[in-house]
């Protein structure tokens, strides 16, 4: 663990950040990134997970690469973001102008018993992300820092990254759909995809 | 080895669908269809670090309203498994061209054994496979597969065969 413990409500900034987005497509990791927005309020344009752990990026690169003309934003943990860490290099190599990622890091395995994480000592995910390439990031700390995050999510050019330390909190259970051929469908014709 | 150019039957089979993303850590036999993607201005050659996140482009391309495809070797195969569960939710088509190493000739023994798995380990996952042996059925089967994917939203990989591409000698055997 950190010298000093993370201070950020998951659920009450996820809410804060979500309340800014405008029309942007929202991809979320699997777990707590997922329920802390389906807490906060459904859309059909959220994009749920139940696994695929490792592939939140990737997938929301795949959206931001289909649709240039919106802007996405990947919603994800720590844990899934290190599965997945190369995804970092394609969005640096790619540079999507459209596409945002926020990682929400509480430095542990939160879904499979509080596990200490990789990011609890020495690893620092958004200076792996400058190391790849991704020119645009920040970590942000403290609560009150939601509008500004919000901004640099939805509003300056990508790819951007943000890292947010956030507490290990126990939160109430906020489950959505399961099938996730219902999840596609209902995202895809939110697009008008064909 | 075959000297036909399954690689330019494939790549006008990509243009007829507007297949016009593909996702890859190449290979020596996707070599030439990697060039011709890279040359065409209207398509996107994405490097990946590791095969399973074009799984993940894939579908995200797919969720977005466009079509894509993985291209890999078949040791790449090995890697996607898991990542495979996630156009299967999705009801999603994931695409792939897949060269085959550990086969036909295989020179170097680190290849066979996932080359071996490649076939049982897709198809564990669900995924259908079409395997070719012959370097002019390479397209028609690149078509049939890519039509199977994107109607019936499901995961299919053609399996370009090893004496299709010619085993790999490093100047010994």
């Amino acid at each position: 663990m950190s010298a000093i413990p993370n201070k950020i409500a998951r659920r009450p900034f996820v809410a804060g950040v979500l309340a800014e987005r405008g029309d942007a497509l929202i991809v979320l990791g699997l777990g707590s990134p997922t329920w802390d927005a389906f807490a906060a309020g459904d859309s059909p344009e959220y994009l749920y997970s139940w696994g695929g752990m490792g592939l939140a990026v990737p997938t929301a690169l795949g959206v931001a690469l289909a649709q240039p003309g919106r802007r996405v934003v990947c919603i994800t943990g720590d844990g899934e973001m290190l599965m997945g860490i190369g995804s970092l290099g394609v969005v640096a190599d790619q540079a999507p102008a459209n596409l945002a990622i926020l990682v929400l890091d509480n430095e542990s395995f939160g879904e499979t018993g509080r596990q200490r994480g990789l990011t609890s000592a020495r690893t620092d995910i958004a200076a792996v992300g400058r190391a790849f390439g991704i020119a645009s990031t920040r970590t942000v700390t403290e609560q009150s820092a939601v509008g500004e995050l919000a901004d640099f999510l939805f509003k300056t050019p990508g790819p951007a990254l943000a890292v947010a330390k956030i507490a290990l909190t126990e939160d109430p259970w906020a489950l959505p759909e399961k099938d996730g051929a219902a999840i596609a469908q209902r995202f895809r014709a939110a697009l008008g995809a064909p | 080895m075959s000297t036909h150019d399954w690689s330019a039957d494939v790549f006008r089979a990509m243009q007829a669908r507007n297949i016009a993303t593909v996702l890859t850590v190449p290979d020596g036999g996707l070599t030439r269809l990697l060039r011709m993607v890279e040359a065409e201005a209207a398509m996107r050659l994405v490097t990946l670090s590791t095969e399973p996140e074009g799984v993940g482009v894939a579908t995200g391309c797919w969720l977005g309203g466009s079509r894509a495809m993985l291209a890999m070797q078949s040791s790449g195969v090995g890697n996607c498994i898991n990542a495979l569960g996630l156009p299967a939710a999705f009801r999603a088509p994931c695409l792939m061209l897949v060269t085959m190493r550990g086969q036909w000739g295989e020179f170097n023994p680190w290849q066979v054994p996932m080359g071996q798995a490649t076939r049982p380990a897709l198809e564990a996952v669900g995924v259908k496979c079409f395997p070719v042996d012959r370097a002019e059925e390479v397209g028609e089967t690149f078509a049939a597969a890519a039509d199977l994917a994107f109607y019936s939203r499901t995961s299919t990989a053609v399996l370009v065969g090893q004496r299709i591409i010619g085993a790999k000698g490093f100047g010994q055997k």
